[in-house]
């Protein structure tokens, strides 16, 4: 199967080189704890009420997916810049493999950087607000999927533009909020099992969508 | 007029309004396609004097 | 370069019909709405806002479910002129989704008091679908013109139709969990005579609709033909 085989060869550069370069990665961390400081200021100081606290931590549910969305972003900015800056894209364009594989191996690479935020992150934000429940977890890891997945795609079609950082963030925002509903809804509800299969549903429907499309945002 | 009149009104409006700012934009497009055929033209009688 | 719409054969481009058939049927819903259509007991005046609020957001969906279709054809068949009709059907859309939430927003302020409410689904869909098609523009006006432009811009077209219904079941889940209802909405009860204004009144924005975007499609295509015109007798 070279399908498959290209991509774990494509996601191994991708780590490889940020293993050598520690440029992206460092950034994103620091960013992440710097962020979720600025949160615990930006929060009003809940009153020593029971009830208070709990909405505390509910709001501060909400404050991790941002952070992490935000997070997301600073990294997905990069994730082409190995690219650009060689000129390799079109090399890998020309190259006889699939091109859906260049986006799968690139996504694969940066779900890694995402979980390796999320190692993070997540003892961060337990450190300074609330503890973190498991289908917090499994929330972040499939709103991951579904990050990397979008993130790449549209990373590699805000490269053709202009406007390249100003436009990503457009680009990903408003398809990040059911990632958003569904990571916070996990954490935050009775039922997380639905926000769960919710998640589920949005990375398998744009997966398969990205993996579809990506030919065509790189070709001519 | 009551204040659920005046809010329907304000719907409606805004509709309308919308609608005139469209046909105010597609006429203004108008006058300039019909600047550039005469334009063009002139640059068309230019190029061939004898045809008129 | 297509020119097929101006050189449609017979009576050139059907443009004016369309516009014709849109007056004359928005004219007949608006004289529905305001003279035979029964005012609704519970909301009063106000509810006569849904007569063409509703639809004006079906349309919007309608324009952009077209401007997604155009896309694929673009992507399947590589003909140009799929850019420029998924270009105006999303346009189109878009500024039928701005008008889903003016109205919307004064029906909430005349119902509820409130000028937005998170509890409207059909608003915040059309919120967050708002600022996903403007992000369309500000894509496409920064990448230069071509077919990369093309592509790029059908596949974000598609995007949106899929972010369709999962932002609807997203904004659904959320509603009940993370932003209990504080209001709920009954939809008006419709006797006969407001069900069928409401249909004419549908079949009327859709009309509309379709005659702005034939409109909008002549004046680009015009354009373009000016364009080329023009490099020809300057070279």
């Amino acid at each position: 199967m070279t399908f498959l085989a290209d991509v774990a060869t494509l996601a191994r550069k991708d780590l490889r080189l940020e293993l050598r370069a520690r440029d992206t990665l460092p950034a994103m961390l620091l960013f992440v704890v710097s962020t979720l400081v600025v949160f615990r200021f930006a929060l009003p100081e809940g009153a020593d009420d029971v009830a208070a606290q709990g909405a505390d931590d509910v709001a501060a549910q909400g404050l991790l997916w941002v952070a992490l969305v935000f997070t997301a972003l600073l990294g997905l900015a990069r994730a082409w810049a190995p690219e650009r800056e060689g000129g390799a894209l079109e090399g890998l364009v020309l190259a006889p493999t699939d091109r859906s594989a260049i986006w799968l191996g690139k996504s694969a690479a940066v779900f890694i950087f995402l979980c390796a935020l999320d190692a993070v992150a997540l003892p961060a934000f337990a450190l300074f607000f609330a503890p973190v429940s498991l289908s917090t977890v499994a929330g972040v890891l499939l709103a991951n999927v579904g990050i990397c997945a979008i993130g790449t795609l549209l990373a590699a079609m805000a490269a053709a533009s202009r406007t390249r950082e100003l436009i990503l963030p457009l680009l990903f925002l408003p398809l990040a909020i059911p990632l958003v509903v569904g990571g916070v809804g996990a954490g935050v509800s009775a039922e997380p099992a639905r926000f769960l299969a919710f998640l589920g549903l949005y990375d398998g429907v744009f997966a398969i969508l990205c993996w579809a499309s990506f030919e065509y945002v790189v070709s001519e | 007029m009551s204040g659920g009149e005046k809010y329907l009104a304000a719907a409606y409006t805004v509709i309308f309004v919308t609608l005139l700012v469209y046909v105010a934009i597609i006429a203004a497009k108008l006058s300039r396609l019909e600047r550039e055929t005469a334009e063009l033209a002139g640059l068309a009688q230019e190029r061939r004097p004898d045809r008129g | 370069m297509s020119t097929s719409s101006l050189n449609r054969s017979g009576f050139g481009s059907p443009v004016p019909l369309l516009a014709v058939l849109a007056s004359g049927l928005v004219g007949i819903a608006l004289a529905l709405v305001f003279f035979v259509a029964p005012e609704d007991a519970d909301q009063g005046l106000s509810q006569k806002i849904f007569y063409f609020h509703v639809p004006i957001a079906l349309t919007a969906y309608a324009c952009f479910g077209w401007g997604a279709f155009k896309a694929l054809l673009l992507l399947w068949r590589k003909e140009e002129r799929y850019d420029l009709e998924s270009y105006v059907a999303v346009h189109q859309g878009t500024i039928f989704g701005a008008l889903t939430l003016a109205t919307g927003s004064i029906w909430a302020k005349a119902s509820w008091g409130h000028w937005w409410l998170w509890s409207e689904n059909q608003l915040v869909l059309f919120l967050v679908l708002f600022l996903f098609y403007s992000a369309y523009f500000m894509l496409r006006f920064s990448i230069e013109e071509g077919p990369r432009r093309a592509n790029i811009s059908a596949v974000y077209a598609l995007f949106g139709i899929a972010l369709v219904p999962v932002s609807f079941l997203a904004i659904r889940l959320a509603e009940n969990v993370i932003h209990p209802t504080v209001f709920t909405r009954e939809g008006p009860q419709m006797t006969g005579t407001m069900f069928f204004t409401f249909c004419v009144a549908w079949v009327a924005i859709s009309a509309l609709a379709y005659a702005l975007y034939r409109l909008e499609l002549l004046g680009k295509r015009l354009d373009s033909n000016l364009r080329e015109l023009r490099e020809a007798l300057s070279s």
